[in-house]
């Protein structure tokens, strides 16, 4: 255990514990922009600077291991100064179109230049932008609002593994591209939208977001329906219904969803889901209770096996379903109704 | 002060190729003595007082120690030969006149730490220096320099050369290996360092081919002899580049506390044509710029820093009374802004930004608020950027603005810079 002393709080960390997390301990918050739990810090949106006695420069909490020790201050002048100076020169290259855009409210970047009381960059516009890329089915991608984080490149390289944004150019030219220029809906790109979640701006949004506001939803924890992987996510709620979801850090999925659970989510208000067992009476499908769909399915299966035997009968289960879910299921068909016939979706 | 060849000694009278040649003028004898007593090799090094000659002037001891002391089954050697910086041409002449010395003395470092793979990464930019370097190793190989059991010690050490790809960022050791594994070139957050964790994650040892081509010296005549040399914290000789606005530029190896004004007057013969010196670049492109009334400051790196000068790699770009310092920095800072990586945000968005700013002073349009702000942001880059890329593009700027405040002239009309 290493001794350390926060904002003139004494406290004690683990060997390897970085400057971020021994704030955390305390409770003290550090603005970050590049720093996510999940990947590996590398320490270049330079945002959360913090002093460290001894030490002629100041230290970037998100990847500075502690030492034993170490004296660490987390605001003054001179680090108020610098974050200040950080948020001007991104905003410099930021298309800052506040009132359209879907991060509104949500927006890091819009926060901490409330934080900083930075009301208008000193400098001027620098960069060129790439064009808008729209192609994709679920989001939007504006190289105008991005600030170069890095988040997205990182997420799809070091978690997704489907290596479909990388950096592009260098300098001031640097923007996050796909492989050979190509747009989303031409690329290797899996639609998982996890480059969406972790976008701090608004250069990666959902295309629903934009008839959303973040004060305007209510967020429900909730598992992921699709499979038994079991992730965990918050459906945001506006007006009654569900109009996107992020993901939350479960045990099972640490921030992340798949395509399904992050869009798929349009069928709940759909109006041709089926929202009740349905029964063909005369020919015709009409819609029944649990109750009756249940024991007519029971009754079906009692006289399949007394006519023709167990193996007249098969099992279909679904990956929708839990494993525990599948397993009772296929306990069912073997033990239940006597037959191996038991198969599920997961094998097509 | 006389001219003292340690690093370049030979260098040109014999071929540069043939490591024949190279032995009959003492060469590889430092790389018999140091297998003969391997661990005898880092106390030398350390009591020598030999600091890294790539820039950033770290003690070579102590860098070979952190390497060697990281327990792992594969070290390597990292042969640092990105020359990249503007006015540096001195690894190059070292590579192209005597390259066994610096493979004797990656050899030397590689017996101290245990490494057995060796790596040049050589600048995209010298592609002459390919064939010279390939064919000079072929011959050390077959003479049994490198390769498996280096003069029949035991040791086994082989060295490949790596090409870049023609980014300057890649002369920063962590962002070299990055590129050597095939990555982009961008610097990594340190630490870990690469003497722990460098590359493929295996203890690493980065020096400049300078830095290496020393070690043979010190080993076969002792670190007495080369503390003799030089000024007392930085031993030794240095081989410095002058350029720009001189009679006779080159590169020249002198001990180090040479003085500015012996290499300005007695070596580079002063501007041509008789014109006044208006400014003096030190230390490289990302150095300090001084004023001529600084020219009595002896390069080593204590003294260069107190009087504001860089010491850098040994750089010495000297700017006559007919240029415009305004178009000096332009240039620069154009260079800087080429260059950054873009991994961080303040290399990334400031370099622009200060080439936005030195632009208004060219065409008149600064304003006061200009050169506070031009001030407050060069001060963030160099305390807050990731790596020396930007921690140093503000050096030239601030120095000038430091040295030469005529220059910045605040809503005025674009003047020449020696008025």
């Amino acid at each position: 255990m290493y001794k350390v002393v926060i904002d003139g709080q004494p406290s004690e960390v683990t060997n390897g514990t970085t400057i971020l997390a021994a704030c955390e301990q305390l409770g003290i918050e550090i603005p970050t922009l590049c720093y996510l739990k999940h990947l590996t810090p590398e320490g270049s949106c330079r945002i959360c600077v913090v002093e460290v006695k001894g030490a002629r420069h100041l230290q970037i909490a998100c990847a500075t291991p502690c030492t034993d020790g170490m004296e660490i201050t987390t605001m003054n002048e001179r680090i108020y100064a610098f974050r200040h100076m950080i948020i001007e020169l991104l905003l410099a290259n930021h298309h800052a179109d506040c009132f359209n855009c879907s991060a509104n409210g949500s927006c890091k970047l819009y926060q901490y230049a409330m934080d900083y009381d930075v009301e208008q960059t000193r400098f001027e516009e620098v960069t060129k932008f790439r064009p808008k890329d729209e192609s994709s089915e679920f989001f939007n991608y504006d190289p105008s609002k991005c600030i170069l984080c890095r988040r997205c490149v990182r997420t799809c390289n070091q978690l997704q593994s489907n290596h479909t944004l990388s950096l592009k150019n260098r300098g001031v030219a640097t923007w996050v591209g796909l492989p050979f220029d190509k747009l989303f809906k031409d690329s290797n790109c899996v639609s998982c939208g996890n480059c969406v979640s972790v976008c701090p701006t608004g250069a990666l949004t959902t295309k629903a977001s934009k008839k959303y506001r973040s004060w305007e939803v209510t967020k429900t924890r909730t598992t992921c329906p699709y499979c038994g992987v079991g992730c965990q996510m918050d459906l945001l709620v506006k007006n009654g219904k569900i109009v996107g979801v992020e993901p939350a850090d479960g045990p099972a999925n640490s921030n992340l969803l798949c395509v399904k659970g992050k869009f798929a989510y349009r069928f709940i208000n759909h109006p041709d889901r089926l929202k009740t067992p349905l029964v063909r009476k005369n020919g015709v499908l009409t819609s029944t209770s649990w109750d009756e769909a249940l024991d007519y399915v029971a009754e079906g299966i009692k006289r399949i096996k007394a006519e023709s035997g167990p193996d007249a009968i098969a099992g279909f289960a679904s990956a929708r379903a839990t494993n525990e879910d599948n397993y009772v299921f296929m306990k069912m068909m073997r033990a239940a109704i006597g037959t191996n016939n038991v198969d599920h979706c997961a094998r097509l | 002060m006389e001219e003292l060849r340690v690093v370049l000694s030979k260098a040109g009278d014999i071929s540069p190729i043939k490591s024949s040649e190279y032995v009959s003028v003492g060469g590889y004898e430092g790389l018999r003595k140091a297998v003969e007593a391997p661990e005898k090799v880092i106390e030398f090094i350390k009591a020598s007082g030999l600091r890294g000659r790539g820039g950033a002037g770290f003690p070579t001891g102590l860098k070979l120690s952190f390497t060697a002391n990281t327990p792992a089954d594969q070290k390597y050697i990292v042969c640092n030969a990105d020359e990249g910086e503007p006015g540096t041409n001195k690894d190059r002449v070292i590579m192209e006149e005597i390259p066994h010395r610096i493979f004797e003395g990656m050899a030397i470092a590689a017996v101290a730490v245990g490494a057995d793979q060796g790596y040049i990464y050589l600048r995209a930019e010298y592609p002459h220096l390919k064939k010279i370097l390939e064919e000079a190793l072929a011959d050390a190989r077959e003479h049994s320099f490198i390769g498996p059991n280096i003069v029949n010690s035991g040791f086994n050490f082989d060295i490949q050369l790596f090409i870049g790809a023609g980014a300057y960022v890649c002369g920063e050791e962590t962002a070299l290996l990055d590129s050597l594994e095939g990555k982009r070139g961008e610097p990594r957050f340190k630490p870990p360092f690469p003497g722990v964790a460098g590359l493929w994650g295996k203890p690493t040892l980065v020096n400049n081919v300078e830095t290496l081509a020393n070690l043979p010296a010190i080993i076969l005549n002792g670190p007495e002899w080369f503390r003799q040399i030089g000024t007392e914290k930085c031993p030794g000789t240095k081989v410095f580049t002058l350029s720009g606005n001189i009679l006779n530029p080159g590169v020249y190896e002198y001990p180090i506390g040479v003085t500015i004004r012996e290499l300005f007057e007695d070596v580079g013969g002063c501007c041509p044509n008789g014109k006044k010196l208006y400014a003096v670049q030190t230390g490289g492109a990302s150095g300090n710029i001084i004023p001529p009334s600084l020219l009595d400051t002896p390069m080593d790196i204590e003294r260069c820093s107190e009087n504001g000068a860089t010491f850098g790699a040994g750089d010495l770009m000297f700017i006559d009374e007919d240029r415009c310092l305004l178009d000096v920095l332009e240039n620069l800072i154009e260079f800087f802004e080429h260059e950054s990586c873009g991994k961080c945000t303040p290399c990334r968005t400031g370099n622009p930004q200060l080439l936005a700013l030195i632009r208004k002073f060219k065409n008149g349009t600064a304003k006061q608020s200009d050169l506070e702000l031009m001030l407050e942001l060069g001060n963030v880059m160099v305390g807050g950027c990731l790596c020396g890329l930007g921690q140093a593009a503000p050096n030239p700027i601030l120095s000038a603005v430091r040295f030469f405040p005529e220059v910045f002239k605040v809503n005025n009309n674009y003047e020449r810079g020696a008025s």
